[in-house]
């Protein structure tokens, strides 16, 4: 089980959590203006990283927060947690 | 190839079975293939089989980065079913169904297909009125289907719990006889087997670094044992294939998340059937060994580490134990993960992509072992006449822009 750091509420255990998937999805500002392709990519395509990504979390049976965390996939290693709306912490590897 | 037989058994034995042929060569990558096939599990396998045994193509290989059977085929629990709601599914699987019907003959070699009956349980009128929009739907397309009331279930199933004193009451079941259980790693062999008599060279512990692309035509493949050039390239690499066609420059709507099994210890045979249920969440049934196989939802996040999380145990076993308290003192004996590929709809993508010659067969997340024989097929002729079957044409990658998904609750692991 993985142990996540909230940064609201410090380390907890993995089935507190709710996973969100990918971060820093924007909507397009336009959604009539852009083309198919363009809602398809933001409605279906993700990055499916082999390595560090930043992705969303929720604490839903603790403070009930989302925050964002840098994971790597192949390790399940979490190097680093910050808020929404921040940007990812750089030179992490 | 030698081929397998009762008397191939007797003539054998006087030797004390110390001369049987290599079942496929080893060979060293030849420069050039006119089709090369990445990814050495079942649906790479049956693919480079039908392809040269249907298609005649002569230079095909399979191109596998660690051994034959070791990604997903070797790590799935064995389900073949084609009770799906989708029309276009229901084709798509049926199809597979009725090739695993004769796969055994086909490949002369065992595949230990079993053909025990699958049964979806329901707990709610609710929930029987879904399993029902499911039967109805398959009997329109021709697949069989039946529903099962309390009395006949306890025919079925007379170690379970079907008293109304269960958390969850069992109320009602469909069952398709048609389902069955295979022996995975006989599947992979078999079709390589097979292949490989037919002149596929089987390449294992050749990892593919990189795919040549000129003019956005696929020429070729970078692997650790060197520069392969080929104008077709298909893709089997289940979990892999999003990070395989990064490097043609094509993303796909896909994410790669742990899928997890167990086997218990072997027991006398206690169940004869195969049981599905998405209430509490689990599948189970018994190898011919005696194990129980059981499996459950994937884990949530994203991973290509081929290992789970403790608590998505725990809630399957707790699944079990709801249907089965009989089960309680059963060991557990092994336990892995497998990285599937899933897809928004929870159906595959095939077919042909935007690089010319690049075709992929992926996405199949959670439930690809049953459909190994009808995706080999399908993407055999695909590939031979570079256009999508009319078979494997709903699950093109256009679906996503066009909006025409194959949303399938059918799929396993689908709560």
């Amino acid at each position: 089980m993985l142990l996540i750091n909230c940064p609201f509420c410090g380390a907890r255990e993995e089935h507190e959590f709710h996973y969100g998937g990918q971060a820093h999805i924007t909507r397009p500002a336009d959604p009539e203006q852009v083309d198919d392709k363009a809602w398809a990519d933001y409605l279906y395509y993700r990055k499916n990283t082999l390595g560090l990504q930043a992705e969303r979390w929720q604490h839903s049976f603790g403070c009930g927060q989302w925050f964002n965390a840098l994971r790597c996939s192949q390790t399940h290693q979490f190097k680093a947690v910050y808020k929404m709306g921040d940007d990812a912490p750089e030179g992490l590897s | 190839m030698q081929k397998y037989s009762f008397f191939k058994l007797l003539q054998h034995s006087l030797s004390h079975h110390k001369n049987w042929q290599a079942a496929w060569r080893n060979p060293a990558p030849a420069r050039e293939y006119d089709i090369v096939i990445v990814g050495g599990g079942g649906h790479g396998l049956a693919a480079a089989y039908y392809l040269a045994k249907k298609h005649g193509v002569k230079r095909i290989a399979v191109i596998e980065k660690g051994w034959l059977g070791g990604g997903n085929t070797g790590r799935n629990t064995t389900v073949i079913r084609s009770n799906y709601l989708r029309d276009d599914s229901a084709r798509l699987y049926e199809h597979s169904l009725q090739l695993w019907e004769g796969l055994s003959q086909e490949l002369n070699y065992n595949v230990m297909f079993s053909q025990r009956g699958l049964l979806n349980l329901a707990h709610s009128h609710h929930e029987m009125s879904t399993l029902l929009q499911r039967h109805y739907a398959m009997i329109e397309n021709g697949i069989e289907s039946e529903i099962l009331n309390m009395q006949q279930l306890k025919k079925w199933l007379p170690n379970a719990n079907l008293t109304s004193s269960a958390r969850y009451p069992i109320t009602g079941a469909i069952v398709q006889r048609r389902g069955g259980t295979a022996r995975h790693d006989a599947v992979a062999w078999g079709y390589a087997r097979g292949a490989d008599a037919l002149g596929v060279d089987i390449i294992q512990q050749c990892e593919v670094q990189d795919l040549i692309v000129t003019n956005n035509a696929i020429k070729g493949v970078e692997t650790t044992k060197g520069t392969i050039k080929a104008d077709k390239v298909l893709l089997c690499a289940a979990g892999h294939s999003g990070h395989l066609t990064k490097m043609a420059g094509l993303e796909l709507p896909m994410v790669s998340v742990p899928l997890q099994a167990m086997v218990s210890e072997p027991m006398k045979p206690c169940m004869n059937t195969i049981i599905n249920d998405s209430t509490v969440h689990a599948y189970i049934s018994q190898s011919d060994k005696g194990e129980l196989v059981i499996g459950a939802s994937n884990d949530p996040y994203l991973s290509y580490s081929q290992r789970g999380s403790w608590q998505v145990n725990e809630e399957t076993l707790q699944a079990i134990l709801e249907l089965y308290p009989v089960f309680s003192r059963v060991k557990m004996m092994r336990h892995w993960a497998g990285i599937v590929d899933i897809t928004p709809d929870r159906s595959p993508l095939m077919g042909l992509t935007d690089v010319k010659g690049l075709y992929l067969d992926g996405g199949w997340g959670t439930g690809g072992f049953k459909a190994t024989p009808g995706a080999g097929d399908l993407m055999a002729d695909t590939v031979a006449n570079d256009k999508a079957h009319p078979l494997v044409k709903p699950f093109g990658l256009d679906r996503f822009t066009s909006g025409r998904l194959v949303d399938e609750g059918a799929a396993s692991g689908v709560h």
